[in-house]
């Protein structure tokens, strides 16, 4: 192994899943299948290799490997993980060039996982970063879609056998034709996507999120393990911030456009008490406002746990007398310019509000 | 003529028995100690109702228990069957292999004994690929050779399509010949992994469970019992034939809280209430619904492996009867850690040193005690008068936190007080529109059971496209009837309680889940 790069143990693998549901912000899929896949494979002996992105040359070449579709269809119809392998060789057939690394596109839910399975079965160092540093419900909510590297060409891939190979004008197109073809594979399909060079990826990239997530995964449990309190661990971990604590006392739900969206009201506990927070959000948490004032907007990230164990709570599972922990967490500082805020600030989402850092909202709130 | 009917209930501190009349009203009732094997706590709790009761052997119809037979025997890794397990999904689902997390202990007592094999469905009722009928076969001969007691079969959406493992149980069947069989698509849910491990804990369980019946049915000839009939609670509130819950014992793990949410309808008449069910160590909190215990649509963890299926939606407090008081640094705390069933010697009313939340509730006047052996005055000496009130704050609080967060929305609603323990809790709580304990209160349970109707709950999932509604809702209904005849109820009686539709979002078509309750009297 070369200097800067990690052995991942079945021990990061758990503390990543912990870690990765929290940066999930709510949605982002159960990261509970992909730590099982991944565990499957470190004890049939394989290794899994992370690398920083600082350490890759220029020229190396780069493919994202994620899991696309119905989280419904697939905790019910389980994948083979041959069908992440070709997606992989499809989309390295077609570039006549093998990828000398995987990388992930979310550290956030279940796709944080899918590079390392890819990566162990196939000898291939996974990279250390993602393109979204939390968890986003569509394709060109990345990073990578900022610095104008294309979706595709890209790759689906299901468990029988076949494959498919997407050239799109852009990445719009590209998430509406792969919706439909994971719709035909069975509700979900494996896909190579955003496939670039080093010198492209070290500029796109958020770094070192999946190490990150490892280290918040890692916190939560040795609080737990000292009977300290997990909240606290969270917030030291990802330099958040508490925003709220309190009971949810009502949700209301609604689909639009196929999103489920939805608005849940959480009464103060503790020293929130007599105030009143609402959460919006449509898969992931958007936006949290304290009796009508905000206090964070996407694509900062709002994170709900359970109050006495800190874990997280996904936004379907929001019900009325779940005592929770409100914690905000700064996104990374590419998505802070006018052009990302555009692809997923809060006007993109429906919200006519002005996105302010969190810092800068929690420092006026203060004053 | 047999008309009373013997309910007997396990907990965790005491076991309780309750005999019935014909309109269900408790004639008797009464608890033994639990015993760490179960199965002589409740021989003796049988024993003890028909000697004391004065009902003659002839008078009793029936006899439903409830017990924790099988839950321990997964706890504990005991007593379990050797399981060969089939699992029809291929060329899917081998990115995660069967019992891949499992605590290593409990896959080695089950046997760790696997197959995968092609065929299952995707969720529009296609097959994934045929069934591969010879691996199958292959399979079942392997088990034989290796000496397996008990055999799950699990494919992909067969809550959609059971098909292939209809196919695969005969080829099982007619290979192993008289061996158990347990169908994922009779036990859970979507949710490949839960519903697979909940299919083979069923049939690792099979084993100790009619162990379980067995026993019971020896002590029921001893007593004379010779026209009762034996049946055994479910985790739903209802019962079913204990030649049912030998193929299905999984129903039964959580039987205990189920039958305190029963019972308290029984005793009280209301359809829909919470019910707070203090014992010695644990005051578990449920919701009547319809009549029913509320069920709960989260995986369950039971001996360390995730599980989905029908279970009663409860909260769970280390506060009870027995639970010992703590002060740390003018903090005032109550359990979990409990005195059990050791109350009357170690409660500081009974002379003992351990100040119990028993203690507290007899020092602030807050509850009696018709036990000679208990002094009220002992407690109210010893105890601090600020710290009485302190730890009975906190009983309070917790319980009230418990009540608003089985909840679902913030209108108040009445609570049923029931349990041995509950005698100490106040008649007004927080979030209660009125708090009720009625007569029988501490024998709920065993009332609960002994009053149970027949009940079969069965899920299946359709596409709305492919399957008319209404075919579709007729198709659930009459497999639930069916089997709740299978499992013992009076084919005239049976009604359906309930039908829910749920949705699955995201996907195209219109595919629903589907899940009916039909209950009826059992045939006695």
């Amino acid at each position: 192994m070369l200097m800067g790069e990690y052995k991942l143990s079945k021990e990061d693998v758990e503390a990543l899943a912990i870690g990765a549901a929290i940066l999930g912000t709510g949605g982002g899929g159960d990261p509970y299948i992909g730590k099982l896949m991944v565990t499957q494979v470190l004890e049939k002996g394989k290794d899994i290799i992370l690398v920083p992105p600082e350490d890759i040359p220029d020229d190396s070449f780069i493919i994202t490997s994620a899991f696309m579709g119905t989280p419904i269809t697939l905790i019910e119809k389980l994948p083979s993980g041959l069908d992440a392998l070709r997606a992989l060789k499809a989309l390295e057939n077609y570039f006549n060039r093998r990828a000398d690394y995987i990388t992930p596109v979310e550290a956030g839910g279940l796709n944080s996982t899918i590079p390392l399975y890819v990566g162990g079965l196939t000898g291939r160092p996974v990279l250390d970063g993602d393109g979204m540093g939390r968890a986003f419900p569509e394709l060109q909510m990345v990073t990578f879609h900022l610095y104008g590297i294309k979706a595709t060409p890209m790759s689906l891939a299901d468990e029988k056998g076949n494959s498919v190979i997407l050239d799109t004008i852009d990445n719009i197109w590209a998430e509406k034709i792969a919706r439909v073809v994971t719709i035909r594979m069975g509700g979900w399909a494996s896909i190579a996507i955003y496939s670039m060079y080093g010198s492209q990826y070290k500029k796109a990239v958020i770094p070192h999120t999946i190490t990150k997530a490892i280290e918040i995964g890692k916190a939560v449990r040795e609080a737990k393990s000292h009977g300290k309190n997990p909240i606290d661990a969270v917030i030291d971990a990802t330099n958040g911030y508490r925003l709220f604590e309190g009971k949810m006392v009502d949700v209301s739900r609604w689909i639009v456009a196929g999103f489920a969206k939805g608005e849940v009201t959480i009464e103060g506990l503790n020293d929130y008490k007599g105030k009143t927070m609402k959460i919006k959000f449509q898969n992931e948490n958007l936006v949290a406002e304290v009796n009508g004032e905000i206090v964070a907007s996407v694509p900062d990230l709002i994170v709900v746990l359970d109050l006495e164990t800190g874990e997280p709570i996904t936004t379907e599972r929001h019900r009325y007398g779940y005592r929770v922990a409100i914690v905000g967490i700064p996104c990374d500082e590419k998505w802070r310019t006018p052009e990302a805020l555009k692809v997923v600030g809060p006007r993109y989402f429906g919200y006519d509000i002005d996105y302010i850092p969190i810092e800068e909202r929690i420092k006026a709130i203060g004053e | 003529m047999a008309k009373y009917r013997i309910g007997i209930d396990v907990g965790s501190t005491n076991t309780d028995v309750a005999i019935v009349d014909e309109k269900g009203r408790p004639y008797y009732t009464s608890k033994v100690a639990t015993t760490p094997d179960v199965t002589t706590g409740i021989l003796k709790a049988l024993e003890k109702a028909a000697k004391e009761s004065g009902v003659s052997p002839d008078d009793i119809a029936a006899v439903m228990y409830g017990t924790t037979h099988g839950l321990n025997a997964i706890i504990t890794r005991r007593g379990l069957y050797k399981v060969g397990v089939i699992r029809i999904g291929l060329p899917a689902t081998t990115a995660i292999e069967p019992m891949l997390d499992w605590p290593p202990d409990l896959r080695k007592a089950v046997g760790n004994l696997y197959v995968l094999v092609e065929g299952g469905f995707e969720y529009t009722g296609e097959e994934i690929s045929p069934l591969d009928e010879d691996k199958v076969r292959k399979a079942a001969e392997k088990f034989k050779r290796e000496g397996v007691d008990s055999v799950a079969i699990i494919s992909v959406f067969s809550p959609v399509r059971p098909d292939h493992e209809y196919k695969a149980a005969k080829i099982v069947s007619d290979v192993l010949g008289d061996i158990p069989v347990s169908l994922s698509s009779s036990i859970g849910s979507i949710g490949l992994l839960e519903r697979e491990n909940a299919t083979i804990l069923n049939a690792a369980i099979i084993g100790v469970m009619k162990r379980s019946i067995s026993a019971v049915r020896n002590t029921m000839d001893k007593l004379n019992l010779t026209s009762a009939k034996l049946y055994l609670a479910q985790n739903d509130g209802t019962i079913i034939s204990a030649e049912m819950a030998e193929k299905y014992p999984i129903f039964t793990v959580a039987a205990a809280v189920s039958n305190s949410v029963r019972g308290a309808y029984v005793l009280t008449g209301l359809k829909d209430a919470i019910v707070v069910d203090t014992g010695g160590t644990t005051t578990n909190i449920g919701v009547l619904e319809k009549g029913f215990p509320r069920e709960s649509s989260s995986p369950v963890v039971l001996g360390g492996v995730r599980t989905s299926f029908m279970m009663p939606d409860f909260v769970s407090i280390g506060v009870a009867g027995g639970s010992i008081v703590k002060q740390e640094d003018n903090k005032v705390t109550v359990g979990p850690e409990s005195v059990g069933y050791e109350l009357i010697t170690k409660g500081i009313a009974w002379g003992g040193n351990l100040i119990t939340a028993t203690d507290v509730a007899l020092a602030l006047g807050r509850m009696r005690i018709d036990d000679p052996r208990c002094n009220p005055d002992l407690a109210k000496a010893k105890i601090p008068r600020d710290l009485a009130e302190k730890a009975y704050e906190y009983i309070i609080r917790k319980i009230e936190e418990g009540i608003d967060k089985v909840k679902t929305k913030p209108d108040p609603m009445p609570v049923v007080l029931v349990g041995g323990g509950s005698a100490m809790l106040p008649r007004s709580l927080q979030g209660a529109s009125v708090v009720i304990r009625p007569e029988g209160a501490q024998s709920a349970n065993a009332i609960g059971a002994a009053t149970a109707l027949i009940g079969a709950t069965v899920e299946k999932t359709y596409n709305y496209e492919q399957v008319d509604r209404k075919n579709a809702l007729e198709d659930a209904k009459s497999e639930a009837k069916r089997r709740a005849v299978e499992s013992g109820a009076d084919p005239g009686s049976i009604e359906v309680a309930f039908v829910e539709e749920i949705s699955m979002p995201y996907l195209p078509g219109n595919i629903v889940k589907v899940r009916v309750k039909a209950v009826g009297k059992a045939k006695l």
